[in-house]
Parts: structure tokens; C-alpha cells; sequence
């Protein structure tokens, strides 16, 4: 079991070890989805969200692998557990803004396929967090995710208005603009270690 | 001579290691490429296990393409990838306990590589298992090859070595900036540039005279 103070573990999962930025998790949607800064906050939203439920998910059954001795299971059983939240979150955002359901399209459903998710509930269970601390530590996870993506957006945004060379546009200007990014992030070490 | 089939498979093998590379051309797969390319072994390793992975899953999403409904299919190929991943997982850990604590909670990440979902998806669920195989070996093994090079460069100008060998007099200090987070970055950005000059130069010459005619 971990003794970690709740604040130390969400400073950890958001700023410190950023999924994003640090883990390199959910690198997809992090290309994908940041060219407008509307869309990347309403992504970053659902992704939370899912963080949530899957991590609250992914306490429960690992306490009950560990109960029937299979946890061989646990990673198949995680798996189908994120992909029946991300079903739940489309019927959810399809029914409520259609609009936004539209833009966020293909990337709504690869939040299945979204490494930090699986990543958060692997990590919570080999850190042996609580479940408390699960809740923390996939909020914090979100709102780090969610950061980077906003962060990603802006400077996307401005970069339109600029003259890029066209052997840099595209991916490659977004990875090294990440680039920097992940190093201005490194000024955190140490901040809740 | 070799007959049309043989031809037809080749071609779905080399597709995969240039023409449409995983890594630089797709851009799919990019969370492991970043995260575990901090040295070559390790680099190696991965693109291994999902070299193995990919080709399996391709095998056996195409032998079922048949029998699985098409509602389901997404989650059905998530699981059959799934059960793959603990397989390898599980192989990893037996042949080299350092390797899985170098690449940690990255093997079971695999399962969420959306090239190996991809492949069975746009390729597998279409083809026969012959062509799938092949087709699942070139996109393997091209994403190794991208692996490497990212590993490569950045253990050697992060280290200085390469697979643990060392390659500079004792002089040479290290980029630390290459092993860490952003250098993955870096790194890659640099490659897909040097990727698109190439491809750039290449449709040049394949169309001297578009400038002229247009």
C-alpha cells in the first residue's frame, strides 16, 4: 500500500509526471484533436471523465482478481471495462450536443485506444493506491491530460497566423512545438516529489 | 516467374517497411515510439513484442473475419489483441526480467497501439490469413525499424553508446536532454523532417515537369 498525501499524488499525476508530456500517453488525441482550442477543451473534458469512471472501475475488479487468484485477467478485464465507458460517453454527448459530437468524430471512439486511460488504471495498480487515492490520482491524470491539450491548442492556434516552411508543417512542427513544451514541464521536478 | 499471389504478398510485406511505414508516414503507434526509445535494446524489444503481437492478431482476426459479427468486431479484435499482449507479456518476463522492468507497463500498453487495431481493422478483417501474415511481418517489422532509428540516435547522443557499447572517447558529454522526455520529441520531429525532404525529392523527380505543363 502507498501512504502518499492525496495533494502530492495529484501535483504528481498533473504537472510533475504529466501523461502527456512525461509518460508520452495519449500522444493520438494529443496530435489529433489540438488544432482548435474549443474542441481540445471539450476533449480534454471527456477524456476526465472517462479517467474517472474507468479508474473507480479498474479498483473494483483489481480487488476482485486478486480475490479469485486471476490476475492474468486483469489487462483483458481492463480493457473491456474502458471500451464500455467510452460507449456510454458518445450515447451521452451524441444525445446532449450533436454539434460537438460532429467535431470530435473519429476520436471520440479511439478514447478507447487512448494509452493513458489503460495507462492510469496499470499505474494506479502497481502503485497500489487506495481508492481514494485512485480517485485523486485520475483526476489529477485528467486535468494534466487536459492541460497539455489546451496548452497544445493555443500555440497551434497562434502558429496559424505564422509563416511555416513546408517541409515543417504538419507533424513535424506539432512534435518539436511538443518538444519544448515537455522541457518548459521539466521545471516542475522536484515540485511534489 | 513468380505467380501473381506470391507478388501480391510480397508487395503487402514491403508496403509496410517504407512505402507506408508505420511510424513516419502513418503517424499511428506514436505513444510506445516516444516512450520506450530511450536506448537501442529497448527499442528493439519493443518493436519485437509488437511485431509478434500484430502478426498473431492479424492471423487469427482474419481467420474469423467470417464468424464475427460486425457490431462487435472492435471490441472482438480488442480482446483477441489483448490476450496476445498477456502472452507477450508474460513470454517477456520469463526470457529477461530486466527488459520488463525496463519497459514496464509499456508491454501491456501494446494493446492500445492503434497501429496493431488498425491493421486489423483496415487490413485483416478484409483479407485472407496468407496476405494478413505478411501484411502484419512488413508493418511489424517496419516499425521496429523506426523504433531503431529514433533508439539509435538517442542513445548515442544521449549516452554516447549504442546497445551498451560505448562509441566516444571518454571526452564526449552526453546530451541528457536525448534520453529525456523531450528529446523523444525532438527526435522524432527531426526524423519525419528528413522523411518528408526525402519523399519531397523523391515526387520531384518523379514529375520534372509539372511546373512547366500546369
Amino acid at each position: 500500500m502507498s501512504d502518499e498525501a492525496l495533494g502530492t499524488i495529484f501535483l504528481n499525476a498533473c504537472l510533475v509526471n504529466n501523461f502527456v508530456l512525461a509518460y508520452f500517453l495519449g500522444i493520438c488525441p494529443f496530435l489529433g484533436v489540438s488544432a482548435k482550442l474549443e474542441t481540445a477543451t471539450r476533449m480534454g473534458g471527456a477524456v476526465c471523465f472517462v479517467m474517472l469512471v474507468s479508474s473507480v472501475c479498474a479498483f473494483g475488479i483489481n480487488q476482485l482478481l486478486i480475490a479469485i487468484n486471476a490476475p492474468y485477467l486483469q489487462l483483458i478485464s481492463y480493457i473491456v471495462v474502458i471500451a464500455s465507458t467510452v460507449q456510454l460517453v458518445e450515447m451521452f454527448i451524441k444525445k446532449i450536443s450533436p454539434a460537438l459530437f460532429r467535431q470530435l468524430g473519429i476520436f471520440l471512439p479511439l478514447i478507447t485506444t487512448n494509452c493513458a486511460i489503460l495507462g492510469l488504471a496499470l499505474f494506479q495498480t502497481n502503485k497500489g493506491y487506495d481508492f481514494l487515492q485512485c480517485i485523486v490520482y485520475a483526476l489529477g491524470a485528467g486535468v494534466g491530460f487536459t492541460l497539455a491539450l489546451v496548452l497544445m491548442a493555443g500555440i497551434r492556434e497562434k502558429l496559424e497566423l505564422a509563416t511555416v516552411p513546408q517541409l515543417v508543417q504538419g507533424t513535424a512542427i506539432t512534435l518539436i512545438i511538443a518538444g519544448i513544451l515537455s522541457l518548459s514541464f521539466m521545471g516542475f521536478a522536484g515540485l511534489g516529489a | 516467374m513468380a505467380s501473381p499471389e506470391t507478388v501480391a504478398s510480397t508487395d503487402e510485406f514491403i508496403k509496410g517497411l517504407w512505402r507506408e511505414n508505420p511510424v513516419f508516414v502513418q503517424v499511428l503507434g506514436m505513444c510506445p515510439v516516444l516512450a520506450v526509445t530511450n536506448s537501442g535494446i529497448n527499442a528493439l524489444s519493443m518493436g519485437l513484442a509488437t511485431t509478434f503481437v500484430i502478426v498473431l492478431s492479424n492471423t487469427l482476426v482474419s481467420t474469423l473475419r467470417n464468424f464475427i459479427p460486425k457490431e462487435v468486431r472492435i471490441a472482438t479484435f480488442i480482446l483477441i489483441i489483448a490476450t496476445f499482449v498477456t502472452v507477450v507479456d508474460y513470454l517477456i518476463q520469463a526470457i529477461s526480467l530486466e527488459i520488463h522492468r525496463a519497459l514496464g507497463a509499456f508491454i501491456s500498453l501494446i494493446v492500445v497501439n492503434c497501429l496493431i487495431l488498425g491493421r486489423a481493422e483496415a487490413f485483416a478483417s478484409k483479407n485472407g490469413v496468407g496476405p494478413s501474415v505478411m501484411d502484419g511481418l512488413g508493418m511489424g517489422i517496419g516499425f521496429t525499424f523506426a523504433l531503431l532509428c529514433l533508439g539509435g540516435v538517442r542513445e548515442i547522443l544521449g549516452s554516447g553508446t549504442l546497445f551498451g557499447l560505448a562509441l566516444f572517447p571518454a571526452g564526449f558529454q552526453p546530451w541528457v536532454v536525448m534520453i529525456l522526455p523531450s528529446g523523444g520529441f525532438f527526435t522524432l520531429g527531426i526524423l519525419l523532417l528528413v522523411f518528408n525532404r526525402i519523399k519531397l525529392r523523391q515526387d520531384e523527380k518523379a514529375t520534372p515537369l509539372r511546373e512547366v505543363t500546369s
